[in-house]
């Protein structure tokens, strides 16, 4: 393929005596967001680790666009609190960045309210935002988040991966990301890889949940990940009965 | 104003102006026992300078860059606590350098000297190597301040962003040995760290970006320079120790300021 920005193939790690990744191929292409999921100790992060490049796998290739701008979003980001830094500032660790532009960043994710604020003074869902304008001041062809919605609530949760989904649209990079909550992310993803140290199954998500190995990976978690086809017009109770649409009468206690 | 009463200030006005920036990564990077390791290996350098017949602050400076680097490979090799780690060599390095010197009969050394510093002894040729030391640090810490800042805040996101961590890192212990090295003079091995650690804390607490903490911490250190020299000029008191004490006090009154917000 050749809009293909990073290709793994036949990938083998082994972390202190352990084998983490058998075999494993993943490719991203410019304009599709890719999401790795599987279980924990799968090997997900470290598949992520190297395709940055931050790790040199024992065996296997990996291709990489000559002059590849990556943009990375790391899981989580401590800085320690000591260390004075204003998001702005943070932000300005990019070279070339003024002002305007971190601003400009910064309203692209929803975020301007804090570009004066203390970095370690900002809520978990601000600060994923702040991660995701600095990966996008690099002006990046690839993004690379691993777990984006971390610390985030649900409703923050859906709007983060909406927002992805929007930025790809409008940059046209390839998005790779680590992801948990499948229900959620599955309406906005190209391609699932599904990932026990080796590619279990990959391809589009209604195809996933479908796969055998997929279920057999996830269990009885499977279904409930699996994508509703159809519109909800009702409510469930705590048992799963639907509950009836509630008529308003004189025996009402609510406004 | 008597010559070495000049050349001490002077000595350590160069010192706290540089360890002012170099101690707030110290802070920042919690790297304050490894900052100690190293200083406590600063006496082994200084056994085999005399040893091998070398400039001390030559040798001790190797002798610090050769102890971070094994430190760093011993980290990644082994899987004892960095604390751990770090705990062994200074100690184990600081009594290897007694036991060295206590070999060595014919060579008359000023063993207090070392482990507390005899700033008030500083001739010329001292003076220019801890100025000379302090400048080039000094001008090596303004030109990799922002790729410093960045490895700091997150190594793996500047790694990607196309930093080479690895050497900024090994330039950050190799700036801190050349400090240990030229500090050793004035306060002695046992009391570098603070020096670097002491400014930097007092600053923080009023510091809103790194540069106001890295400049607060170089005006405290000079300040508690002055204070620590007057205090032993008037009273008798050895030099580098006062020099702490006084940043000591300053950091005490660092916290009856009212923060800003």
């Amino acid at each position: 393929m050749s809009d293909a920005l990073v290709r793994l193939q036949d990938v083998y790690v082994r972390l202190s005596n352990q084998s983490v990744l058998e075999g494993a191929d993943l490719q991203v292409a410019q304009g599709e967001i890719v999401t790795l999921i599987g279980p924990n100790g799968a090997g997900k992060t470290t598949l992520v680790r190297t395709v940055l490049g931050l790790l040199k796998p024992d065996s296997g290739s990996v291709w990489r666009k000559p002059k590849l701008r990556i943009g990375y979003m790391p899981q989580k980001l401590h800085v320690d609190s000591t260390l004075p830094l204003s998001v702005l500032r943070f932000l300005r660790l990019v070279p070339g960045v003024d002002r305007a532009s971190a601003a400009e960043a910064l309203a692209k994710v929803g975020a301007e309210q804090v570009i004066d604020s203390p970095l370690q003074g900002i809520s978990g869902g601000e600060m994923q935002r702040v991660l995701l304008a600095r990966a996008l001041l690099r002006g990046p062809e690839l993004l690379v988040l691993d777990e984006p919605v971390q610390g985030v609530d649900v409703a923050g949760q859906a709007e983060l991966y909406r927002l992805i989904g929007r930025l790809r649209d409008r940059f046209g990079c390839g998005v790779l990301m680590v992801s948990h909550d499948l229900h959620l992310v599955m309406s906005a993803t190209d391609k699932v890889v599904c990932l026990n140290r080796h590619v279990c199954c990959s391809g589009h998500p209604e195809q996933v949940s479908h796969d055998p190995a997929f279920i057999e990976l996830f269990g009885q978690d499977a279904r409930s990940m699996a994508i509703y086809h159809h519109n909800h017009d009702h409510a469930h109770d705590l048992h799963g009965a639907v509950l009836k649409p509630h008529v308003h009468d004189e025996n009402c206690k609510h406004g | 104003m008597a010559d070495f009463l000049l050349n001490a200030l002077l000595a350590g006005l160069a010192l706290a102006l540089v360890a002012g920036p170099l101690g707030s990564f110290v802070v920042w990077r919690r790297m304050a026992y490894f900052g100690d390791t190293l200083s406590h290996a600063a006496l082994l350098g200084v056994a085999l300078g005399l040893m091998l017949e070398v400039n001390l602050t030559l040798a001790v400076t190797v002798c610090c860059v050769l102890l971070a680097v094994l430190l760093v490979t011993l980290q990644q090799r082994q899987p004892l606590a960095s604390d751990t780690l770090l705990g062994i060599l200074a100690h184990s390095t600081l009594s290897l350098g007694l036991v060295s010197l206590s070999f060595m009969d014919e060579v008359r050394i000023d063993l207090m000297g070392f482990l507390f510093g005899d700033l008030l002894a500083i001739s010329p040729a001292d003076l220019a190597w801890i100025v000379g030391g302090s400048a080039l640090v000094l001008l090596m810490l303004i030109a990799l301040w922002r790729p410093l800042l960045a490895i700091t805040v997150h190594e793996e996101l500047a790694k990607v962003e196309g930093l080479p961590v690895a050497a900024i890192r090994l330039a950050l212990m190799l700036l801190i040995a050349v400090v240990i090295a030229v500090a050793m003079k004035i306060v002695g091995v046992l009391l570098i760290t603070s020096l670097l650690i002491i400014p930097a804390a007092a600053a923080q607490r009023h510091a809103r970006t790194p540069e106001q903490m890295a400049c607060g911490a170089s005006l405290l250190g000079l300040l508690a320079v002055c204070m620590g020299l007057a205090l032993s000029w008037f009273q008798d008191t050895p030099a580098g120790p006062s020099i702490v004490v006084s940043a000591a006090a300053l950091f005490l009154l660092s916290f009856a300021w009212r923060k800003r917000n």
